[in-house]
Protein backbone atom coordinates (compact mmCIF):
# COMPACT_ATOMS: atom_id res chain seq x y z
CA UNK A 1 0.00 0.00 0.00
CA UNK A 2 0.92 3.52 -0.21
CA UNK A 3 2.31 6.18 2.40
CA UNK A 4 1.33 5.45 6.05
CA UNK A 5 -1.61 7.94 6.67
CA UNK A 6 -0.77 10.12 9.70
CA UNK A 7 -3.17 12.10 11.90
CA UNK A 8 -4.15 13.33 15.10
CA UNK A 9 -7.12 10.78 16.19
CA UNK A 10 -8.09 7.67 14.09
CA UNK A 11 -12.16 6.92 14.27
CA UNK A 12 -12.86 3.54 13.50
CA UNK A 13 -16.47 3.86 12.22
CA UNK A 14 -18.26 6.36 9.91
CA UNK A 15 -21.64 6.37 11.61
CA UNK A 16 -23.04 9.72 12.81
CA UNK A 17 -20.98 9.27 15.79
CA UNK A 18 -18.21 8.72 14.20
CA UNK A 19 -18.30 11.84 11.96
CA UNK A 20 -19.49 14.09 14.59
CA UNK A 21 -16.59 13.55 16.58
CA UNK A 22 -14.49 14.69 13.37
CA UNK A 23 -16.61 17.84 14.62
CA UNK A 24 -15.77 17.73 18.39
CA UNK A 25 -11.99 16.57 17.58
CA UNK A 26 -11.63 20.18 14.98
CA UNK A 27 -13.12 22.20 17.44
CA UNK A 28 -9.63 21.31 19.46
CA UNK A 29 -7.25 21.78 16.03
CA UNK A 30 -7.35 18.17 16.35
CA UNK A 31 -7.36 16.06 12.83
CA UNK A 32 -8.84 12.88 11.93
CA UNK A 33 -8.57 9.43 9.85
CA UNK A 34 -12.14 8.05 9.89
CA UNK A 35 -11.89 4.38 9.01
CA UNK A 36 -15.20 2.26 7.53
CA UNK A 37 -15.88 -1.51 6.39
CA UNK A 38 -19.00 -0.06 4.27
CA UNK A 39 -17.94 1.47 0.90
CA UNK A 40 -19.84 4.91 1.89
CA UNK A 41 -20.06 7.05 4.95
CA UNK A 42 -22.74 7.05 7.16
CA UNK A 43 -22.92 3.05 9.18
CA UNK A 44 -26.19 1.62 9.36
CA UNK A 45 -27.82 4.76 8.40
CA UNK A 46 -26.82 5.27 4.90
CA UNK A 47 -26.56 1.08 4.30
CA UNK A 48 -29.72 0.21 6.30
CA UNK A 49 -32.43 2.67 6.54
CA UNK A 50 -31.24 5.71 4.46
CA UNK A 51 -35.05 6.51 4.15
CA UNK A 52 -36.22 6.00 6.93
CA UNK A 53 -37.13 8.80 9.64
CA UNK A 54 -35.56 9.77 12.86
CA UNK A 55 -37.37 11.64 15.20
CA UNK A 56 -35.22 12.29 18.20
CA UNK A 57 -32.23 14.54 17.29
CA UNK A 58 -32.72 17.78 18.66
CA UNK A 59 -33.47 20.53 16.52
CA UNK A 60 -34.87 18.47 14.25
CA UNK A 61 -38.75 17.23 14.27
CA UNK A 62 -38.00 14.62 11.63
CA UNK A 63 -35.15 13.83 9.56
CA UNK A 64 -34.42 10.95 6.64
CA UNK A 65 -31.02 8.91 8.10
CA UNK A 66 -30.09 9.45 5.05
CA UNK A 67 -30.04 13.21 5.12
CA UNK A 68 -28.95 13.09 9.05
CA UNK A 69 -25.55 11.97 7.17
CA UNK A 70 -25.32 14.23 4.22
CA UNK A 71 -25.74 17.30 6.88
CA UNK A 72 -22.91 15.97 8.99
CA UNK A 73 -20.59 15.55 6.12
CA UNK A 74 -21.16 19.15 5.51
CA UNK A 75 -20.78 19.67 9.04
CA UNK A 76 -17.14 18.34 9.61
CA UNK A 77 -16.25 19.51 5.98
CA UNK A 78 -14.14 22.41 7.51
CA UNK A 79 -12.05 20.32 9.32
CA UNK A 80 -10.96 18.63 6.22
CA UNK A 81 -11.27 14.85 7.49
CA UNK A 82 -9.72 11.99 5.65
CA UNK A 83 -11.28 8.50 4.83
CA UNK A 84 -10.77 5.33 4.46
CA UNK A 85 -13.49 3.31 2.91
CA UNK A 86 -14.78 0.18 2.34
CA UNK A 87 -11.80 -1.56 4.76
CA UNK A 88 -12.13 -2.91 7.83
CA UNK A 89 -9.01 -2.15 10.78
CA UNK A 90 -7.73 -5.36 11.37
CA UNK A 91 -4.86 -5.36 13.58
CA UNK A 92 -3.95 -2.46 16.20
CA UNK A 93 -0.94 -1.96 17.79
CA UNK A 94 0.51 0.56 20.52
CA UNK A 95 3.98 2.18 19.99
CA UNK A 96 6.38 3.31 22.82
CA UNK A 97 5.70 6.68 22.31
CA UNK A 98 1.80 6.21 23.15
CA UNK A 99 0.89 6.58 19.56
CA UNK A 100 -0.74 4.19 17.70
CA UNK A 101 -0.43 2.04 14.49
CA UNK A 102 -4.00 0.91 12.48
CA UNK A 103 -3.74 -1.92 9.62
CA UNK A 104 -6.71 -2.76 7.55
CA UNK A 105 -7.75 -5.51 5.90
CA UNK A 106 -6.48 -4.02 2.81
CA UNK A 107 -3.11 -3.01 4.22
CA UNK A 108 -3.65 0.53 4.85
CA UNK A 109 -1.34 2.15 7.99
CA UNK A 110 -2.67 4.76 10.23
CA UNK A 111 -0.56 5.99 12.40
CA UNK A 112 -1.98 8.48 14.97
CA UNK A 113 -2.21 10.32 18.64
CA UNK A 114 -5.56 8.48 19.55
CA UNK A 115 -7.64 6.10 18.77
CA UNK A 116 -11.71 6.38 18.36
CA UNK A 117 -13.78 3.45 18.24
CA UNK A 118 -17.26 4.19 17.10
CA UNK A 119 -17.88 1.12 15.76
CA UNK A 120 -21.80 0.57 16.06
CA UNK A 121 -22.55 -2.57 15.92
CA UNK A 122 -19.21 -3.72 14.58
CA UNK A 123 -19.07 -4.92 11.24
CA UNK A 124 -21.61 -7.38 9.22
CA UNK A 125 -19.94 -10.58 8.89
CA UNK A 126 -21.94 -14.09 7.68
CA UNK A 127 -23.80 -16.06 9.47
CA UNK A 128 -22.78 -19.70 9.45
CA UNK A 129 -24.96 -22.68 9.36
CA UNK A 130 -24.57 -25.71 11.85
CA UNK A 131 -22.79 -28.17 9.74
CA UNK A 132 -19.74 -30.38 10.82
CA UNK A 133 -16.56 -29.88 9.32
CA UNK A 134 -17.64 -26.54 8.23
CA UNK A 135 -14.25 -24.96 9.35
CA UNK A 136 -12.24 -26.95 8.13
CA UNK A 137 -13.26 -26.33 4.44
CA UNK A 138 -12.91 -22.65 5.00
CA UNK A 139 -10.28 -20.68 3.68
CA UNK A 140 -10.30 -21.84 -0.20
CA UNK A 141 -10.51 -25.53 0.53
CA UNK A 142 -14.38 -25.60 -0.65
CA UNK A 143 -16.69 -23.33 1.89
CA UNK A 144 -17.27 -19.73 0.72
CA UNK A 145 -19.86 -17.88 2.93
CA UNK A 146 -19.79 -15.18 0.02
CA UNK A 147 -19.09 -14.37 -3.80
CA UNK A 148 -16.76 -12.24 -3.88
CA UNK A 149 -15.87 -13.24 -7.86
CA UNK A 150 -18.58 -15.22 -9.96
CA UNK A 151 -15.65 -15.70 -12.22
CA UNK A 152 -14.26 -18.18 -9.61
CA UNK A 153 -17.23 -20.50 -9.79
CA UNK A 154 -16.96 -20.86 -13.48
CA UNK A 155 -17.27 -24.66 -14.99
CA UNK A 156 -17.31 -25.78 -11.79
CA UNK A 157 -19.60 -27.72 -9.59
CA UNK A 158 -21.38 -25.72 -6.63
CA UNK A 159 -24.08 -26.19 -3.96
CA UNK A 160 -26.02 -23.10 -2.64
CA UNK A 161 -27.64 -23.30 0.82
CA UNK A 162 -29.95 -20.94 1.93
CA UNK A 163 -33.29 -19.03 1.09
CA UNK A 164 -32.98 -15.44 1.13
CA UNK A 165 -32.44 -13.29 -1.32
CA UNK A 166 -28.42 -13.39 -1.94
CA UNK A 167 -29.12 -17.30 -2.30
CA UNK A 168 -32.03 -16.23 -4.87
CA UNK A 169 -29.92 -13.99 -6.89
CA UNK A 170 -26.39 -15.84 -6.64
CA UNK A 171 -28.57 -19.48 -7.92
CA UNK A 172 -29.88 -17.35 -10.73
CA UNK A 173 -26.61 -15.38 -11.82
CA UNK A 174 -24.25 -18.50 -11.14
CA UNK A 175 -26.52 -20.83 -13.07
CA UNK A 176 -24.82 -19.32 -16.39
CA UNK A 177 -21.39 -19.36 -14.91
CA UNK A 178 -20.85 -22.68 -13.22
CA UNK A 179 -21.43 -26.32 -14.37
CA UNK A 180 -23.60 -27.36 -11.96
CA UNK A 181 -25.97 -25.56 -9.55
CA UNK A 182 -27.65 -27.25 -6.97
CA UNK A 183 -29.39 -24.62 -4.38
CA UNK A 184 -30.81 -26.58 -1.11
CA UNK A 185 -33.30 -24.87 1.08
CA UNK A 186 -34.60 -26.43 4.37
CA UNK A 187 -38.37 -24.87 3.32
CA UNK A 188 -40.64 -25.69 0.94
CA UNK A 189 -41.32 -22.00 -0.60
CA UNK A 190 -39.29 -18.74 -1.06
CA UNK A 191 -41.14 -16.29 0.64
CA UNK A 192 -39.01 -13.31 0.74
CA UNK A 193 -38.40 -12.11 -2.68
CA UNK A 194 -41.26 -13.22 -5.40
CA UNK A 195 -39.08 -12.48 -8.67
CA UNK A 196 -35.86 -14.13 -8.04
CA UNK A 197 -37.83 -17.21 -6.34
CA UNK A 198 -39.61 -17.00 -9.68
CA UNK A 199 -36.93 -17.44 -12.22
CA UNK A 200 -35.22 -20.11 -9.63
CA UNK A 201 -38.42 -22.09 -10.71
CA UNK A 202 -38.08 -21.81 -13.82
CA UNK A 203 -34.20 -22.46 -14.13
CA UNK A 204 -35.46 -25.44 -12.66
CA UNK A 205 -38.34 -26.51 -14.95
CA UNK A 206 -35.72 -25.95 -17.47
CA UNK A 207 -33.04 -28.56 -16.10
CA UNK A 208 -30.47 -25.62 -16.16
CA UNK A 209 -30.34 -26.14 -11.90
CA UNK A 210 -31.26 -28.81 -9.33
CA UNK A 211 -33.86 -26.93 -6.42
CA UNK A 212 -33.63 -29.25 -3.25
CA UNK A 213 -36.33 -27.88 -1.31
CA UNK A 214 -37.01 -29.36 2.53
CA UNK A 215 -33.63 -30.01 3.12
CA UNK A 216 -30.00 -29.04 4.50
CA UNK A 217 -26.77 -30.01 3.89
CA UNK A 218 -25.85 -32.04 6.91
CA UNK A 219 -22.31 -33.39 6.45
CA UNK A 220 -18.84 -32.01 4.45
CA UNK A 221 -16.44 -34.69 2.93
CA UNK A 222 -12.96 -34.21 1.89
CA UNK A 223 -9.26 -34.92 2.07
CA UNK A 224 -8.17 -32.00 2.87
CA UNK A 225 -10.21 -29.86 -0.20
CA UNK A 226 -14.00 -30.17 -0.02
CA UNK A 227 -15.53 -33.30 -2.26
CA UNK A 228 -18.72 -34.42 -1.70
CA UNK A 229 -21.78 -32.74 0.65
CA UNK A 230 -24.55 -35.14 2.31
CA UNK A 231 -28.01 -33.56 1.81
CA UNK A 232 -30.79 -34.29 3.95
CA UNK A 233 -34.15 -34.10 3.54
CA UNK A 234 -36.80 -33.13 6.40
CA UNK A 235 -37.76 -37.02 5.84
CA UNK A 236 -34.65 -38.22 6.92
CA UNK A 237 -33.27 -39.26 3.51
CA UNK A 238 -29.65 -38.91 2.77
CA UNK A 239 -27.94 -38.34 -0.79
CA UNK A 240 -24.55 -37.58 -0.79
CA UNK A 241 -23.48 -35.04 -3.83
CA UNK A 242 -19.94 -34.46 -5.55
CA UNK A 243 -19.16 -30.73 -5.94
CA UNK A 244 -15.98 -28.29 -6.01
CA UNK A 245 -17.57 -25.89 -3.93
CA UNK A 246 -20.31 -24.99 -1.29
CA UNK A 247 -21.81 -21.23 -0.63
CA UNK A 248 -24.47 -21.44 2.51
CA UNK A 249 -25.63 -17.85 1.95
CA UNK A 250 -27.48 -17.09 5.22
CA UNK A 251 -27.05 -13.81 5.42
CA UNK A 252 -24.98 -11.09 7.59
CA UNK A 253 -25.12 -10.82 11.15
CA UNK A 254 -23.01 -7.93 13.16
CA UNK A 255 -19.66 -8.90 14.94
CA UNK A 256 -17.82 -7.17 17.29
CA UNK A 257 -14.90 -8.46 14.66
CA UNK A 258 -11.47 -7.87 15.43
CA UNK A 259 -11.91 -5.46 17.94
CA UNK A 260 -13.15 -7.90 20.60
CA UNK A 261 -9.45 -8.90 20.36
CA UNK A 262 -7.55 -6.30 21.38
CA UNK A 263 -7.51 -6.18 25.27
CA UNK A 264 -9.87 -3.83 25.92
CA UNK A 265 -12.47 -4.29 28.79
CA UNK A 266 -15.74 -6.11 26.96
CA UNK A 267 -19.25 -6.57 28.78
CA UNK A 268 -21.60 -8.56 25.65
CA UNK A 269 -19.22 -7.49 22.77
CA UNK A 270 -19.68 -3.95 24.06
CA UNK A 271 -16.72 -2.29 25.03
CA UNK A 272 -16.72 -0.71 28.49
CA UNK A 273 -15.67 2.92 29.22
CA UNK A 274 -15.44 5.39 31.54
CA UNK A 275 -17.87 8.27 31.40
CA UNK A 276 -16.06 10.74 32.33
CA UNK A 277 -13.84 10.49 28.88
CA UNK A 278 -15.18 7.45 27.26
CA UNK A 279 -12.06 6.23 27.48
CA UNK A 280 -11.69 2.34 27.48
CA UNK A 281 -9.08 0.67 29.67
CA UNK A 282 -6.27 1.20 27.56
CA UNK A 283 -5.00 4.84 27.73
CA UNK A 284 -5.63 6.15 24.67
CA UNK A 285 -7.97 4.58 22.84
CA UNK A 286 -11.86 5.34 23.87
CA UNK A 287 -14.81 4.08 22.45
CA UNK A 288 -18.04 6.08 21.33
CA UNK A 289 -21.76 5.09 20.44
CA UNK A 290 -23.48 1.94 20.21
CA UNK A 291 -20.36 -0.04 20.31
CA UNK A 292 -19.31 0.83 24.17
CA UNK A 293 -21.68 0.51 27.58
CA UNK A 294 -21.52 1.95 31.08
CA UNK A 295 -24.18 1.87 33.62
CA UNK A 296 -27.27 3.71 32.26
CA UNK A 297 -26.12 3.23 28.54
CA UNK A 298 -29.13 4.46 26.25
CA UNK A 299 -27.96 3.72 22.29
CA UNK A 300 -29.38 6.83 21.01
CA UNK A 301 -27.45 8.83 18.62
CA UNK A 302 -27.84 11.84 20.61
CA UNK A 303 -25.84 10.82 23.22
CA UNK A 304 -23.71 9.19 20.93
CA UNK A 305 -22.79 13.21 19.97
CA UNK A 306 -22.20 14.22 23.53
CA UNK A 307 -19.85 11.40 24.16
CA UNK A 308 -18.12 12.05 21.27
CA UNK A 309 -17.73 15.68 22.61
CA UNK A 310 -16.28 14.43 26.40
CA UNK A 311 -14.14 11.83 24.20
CA UNK A 312 -12.53 14.47 22.50
CA UNK A 313 -11.49 16.37 25.64
CA UNK A 314 -9.73 13.48 26.93
CA UNK A 315 -8.42 12.25 23.73
CA UNK A 316 -7.23 16.35 23.48
CA UNK A 317 -5.56 15.82 27.32
CA UNK A 318 -3.77 12.34 26.56
CA UNK A 319 -2.35 13.74 23.04
CA UNK A 320 -1.29 17.07 25.12
CA UNK A 321 -1.07 16.27 28.65
CA UNK A 322 0.63 19.66 29.49
CA UNK A 323 -1.57 22.13 27.67
CA UNK A 324 -4.11 23.83 29.35
CA UNK A 325 -7.32 23.85 27.54
CA UNK A 326 -10.75 26.34 27.88
CA UNK A 327 -13.98 25.57 26.69
CA UNK A 328 -14.71 27.73 23.29
CA UNK A 329 -18.15 28.12 22.09
CA UNK A 330 -19.08 27.96 18.00
CA UNK A 331 -20.91 31.43 18.30
CA UNK A 332 -17.65 33.00 19.78
CA UNK A 333 -15.33 32.44 16.57
CA UNK A 334 -17.45 32.46 13.91
CA UNK A 335 -17.10 29.76 11.17
CA UNK A 336 -15.24 26.52 12.75
CA UNK A 337 -12.30 25.78 10.50
CA UNK A 338 -8.56 23.78 11.63
CA UNK B 1 -51.82 -3.33 36.12
CA UNK B 2 -55.31 -3.95 34.81
CA UNK B 3 -53.72 -3.78 30.98
CA UNK B 4 -50.78 -5.99 31.82
CA UNK B 5 -50.53 -9.61 30.03
CA UNK B 6 -48.36 -12.88 30.79
CA UNK B 7 -46.25 -13.89 28.67
CA UNK B 8 -44.86 -17.03 29.08
CA UNK B 9 -41.06 -18.50 28.23
CA UNK B 10 -39.85 -21.44 27.91
CA UNK B 11 -36.19 -21.38 29.10
CA UNK B 12 -35.91 -25.39 29.28
CA UNK B 13 -38.50 -28.38 28.09
CA UNK B 14 -41.07 -28.05 30.92
CA UNK B 15 -39.87 -25.10 32.30
CA UNK B 16 -41.21 -21.93 31.94
CA UNK B 17 -41.16 -18.48 33.17
CA UNK B 18 -43.09 -15.97 33.52
CA UNK B 19 -43.19 -12.09 32.04
CA UNK B 20 -45.67 -9.70 33.00
CA UNK B 21 -46.00 -6.89 30.39
CA UNK B 22 -47.49 -4.14 29.99
CA UNK B 23 -50.04 -3.03 26.48
CA UNK B 24 -50.23 0.45 26.91
CA UNK B 25 -46.50 1.44 26.46
CA UNK B 26 -45.83 0.35 22.31
CA UNK B 27 -43.47 -2.24 23.39
CA UNK B 28 -42.73 -5.49 21.07
CA UNK B 29 -41.80 -8.97 22.32
CA UNK B 30 -38.12 -8.16 21.48
CA UNK B 31 -38.23 -5.07 23.84
CA UNK B 32 -39.93 -7.33 26.29
CA UNK B 33 -37.26 -10.16 26.26
CA UNK B 34 -34.65 -7.71 26.47
CA UNK B 35 -35.96 -5.66 29.59
CA UNK B 36 -35.78 -8.74 31.10
CA UNK B 37 -32.40 -10.08 30.28
CA UNK B 38 -32.92 -12.63 27.37
CA UNK B 39 -29.68 -12.56 25.31
CA UNK B 40 -30.86 -11.48 22.09
CA UNK B 41 -28.86 -8.98 20.47
CA UNK B 42 -31.62 -7.22 18.09
CA UNK B 43 -29.34 -5.18 17.07
CA UNK B 44 -31.46 -3.51 13.86
CA UNK B 45 -33.90 -1.96 16.94
CA UNK B 46 -36.86 -3.56 15.58
CA UNK B 47 -36.67 -2.89 12.09
CA UNK B 48 -36.99 -6.33 10.70
CA UNK B 49 -33.51 -6.26 9.33
CA UNK B 50 -31.27 -8.96 11.37
CA UNK B 51 -33.20 -11.53 12.31
CA UNK B 52 -31.42 -11.53 15.73
CA UNK B 53 -34.28 -11.42 17.79
CA UNK B 54 -35.49 -14.34 16.90
CA UNK B 55 -38.48 -16.88 18.43
CA UNK B 56 -40.47 -19.80 18.21
CA UNK B 57 -44.25 -19.80 18.96
CA UNK B 58 -45.47 -22.43 21.51
CA UNK B 59 -48.99 -21.76 22.29
CA UNK B 60 -51.14 -19.51 22.90
CA UNK B 61 -53.56 -16.94 20.47
CA UNK B 62 -52.88 -16.63 16.96
CA UNK B 63 -51.00 -13.71 15.84
CA UNK B 64 -51.14 -11.40 12.50
CA UNK B 65 -49.07 -13.25 9.61
CA UNK B 66 -45.69 -11.89 9.31
CA UNK B 67 -44.98 -8.84 6.86
CA UNK B 68 -43.20 -9.60 3.64
CA UNK B 69 -40.36 -7.93 5.72
CA UNK B 70 -40.21 -10.05 8.54
CA UNK B 71 -40.19 -12.98 6.04
CA UNK B 72 -37.96 -12.08 3.95
CA UNK B 73 -35.12 -11.90 7.26
CA UNK B 74 -36.64 -15.14 8.26
CA UNK B 75 -35.75 -16.91 5.22
CA UNK B 76 -32.09 -15.85 5.45
CA UNK B 77 -31.99 -18.04 9.24
CA UNK B 78 -30.21 -21.29 8.35
CA UNK B 79 -32.42 -23.01 11.49
CA UNK B 80 -36.34 -22.32 11.58
CA UNK B 81 -39.18 -23.40 13.22
CA UNK B 82 -42.84 -24.34 11.66
CA UNK B 83 -43.25 -21.41 14.27
CA UNK B 84 -40.56 -19.25 14.15
CA UNK B 85 -41.05 -15.04 14.52
CA UNK B 86 -38.62 -11.91 14.61
CA UNK B 87 -39.81 -10.62 18.23
CA UNK B 88 -39.64 -7.32 17.14
CA UNK B 89 -42.55 -7.80 14.51
CA UNK B 90 -44.76 -8.82 17.56
CA UNK B 91 -46.73 -5.80 19.45
CA UNK B 92 -47.70 -6.58 22.99
CA UNK B 93 -51.13 -5.99 22.95
CA UNK B 94 -54.14 -7.29 25.28
CA UNK B 95 -55.00 -10.24 22.72
CA UNK B 96 -51.78 -11.83 23.22
CA UNK B 97 -52.61 -12.67 27.05
CA UNK B 98 -50.90 -16.56 27.26
CA UNK B 99 -48.42 -16.51 24.75
CA UNK B 100 -45.95 -19.53 24.61
CA UNK B 101 -42.97 -18.75 23.27
CA UNK B 102 -38.87 -19.91 23.11
CA UNK B 103 -36.10 -17.61 22.25
CA UNK B 104 -33.97 -19.88 19.18
CA UNK B 105 -30.48 -19.86 19.54
CA UNK B 106 -28.64 -17.55 18.24
CA UNK B 107 -27.29 -17.89 14.57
Amino acid sequence: MSAVISTDICIIGAGPVGLFAVFEAGLLKLRCHVVDALPQPGGQLSEIYPKKPIYDIPGYPEILAGDLIDNLMKQIAPFHPTFTLGERVESFAKLDDGSFRLTTTDGTEVQCKAVAIAGGLGSFEPRKPAVENLERFEGGKGVHYMVRDPEHFRGKKIVIAGGGDSALDWTNFLANVASEVTLVHRGTTFRGAADSAEKVQKLHEAGKIKLVLSSNVTHLHGNGHLQEVTITGNNGQAETVPLDAFVPLFGLTPKLGPIGEWGLGLENDAVLVNTEDYSTSLPGVYAIGDINTYPGKLKLILCGFHEAALMCQGAFKYIYPDKKYTLKYTTVNGAPSL
Amino acid sequence: MENDIRIYVEDAPGQRRELEAPTDMGLSLMELLKANDYPIQATCGGMALCATCHVEILAGPPLIEPSDDEWAMLDTLPVLHETSRLSCQIRLQPNLDGLVIRVADPA
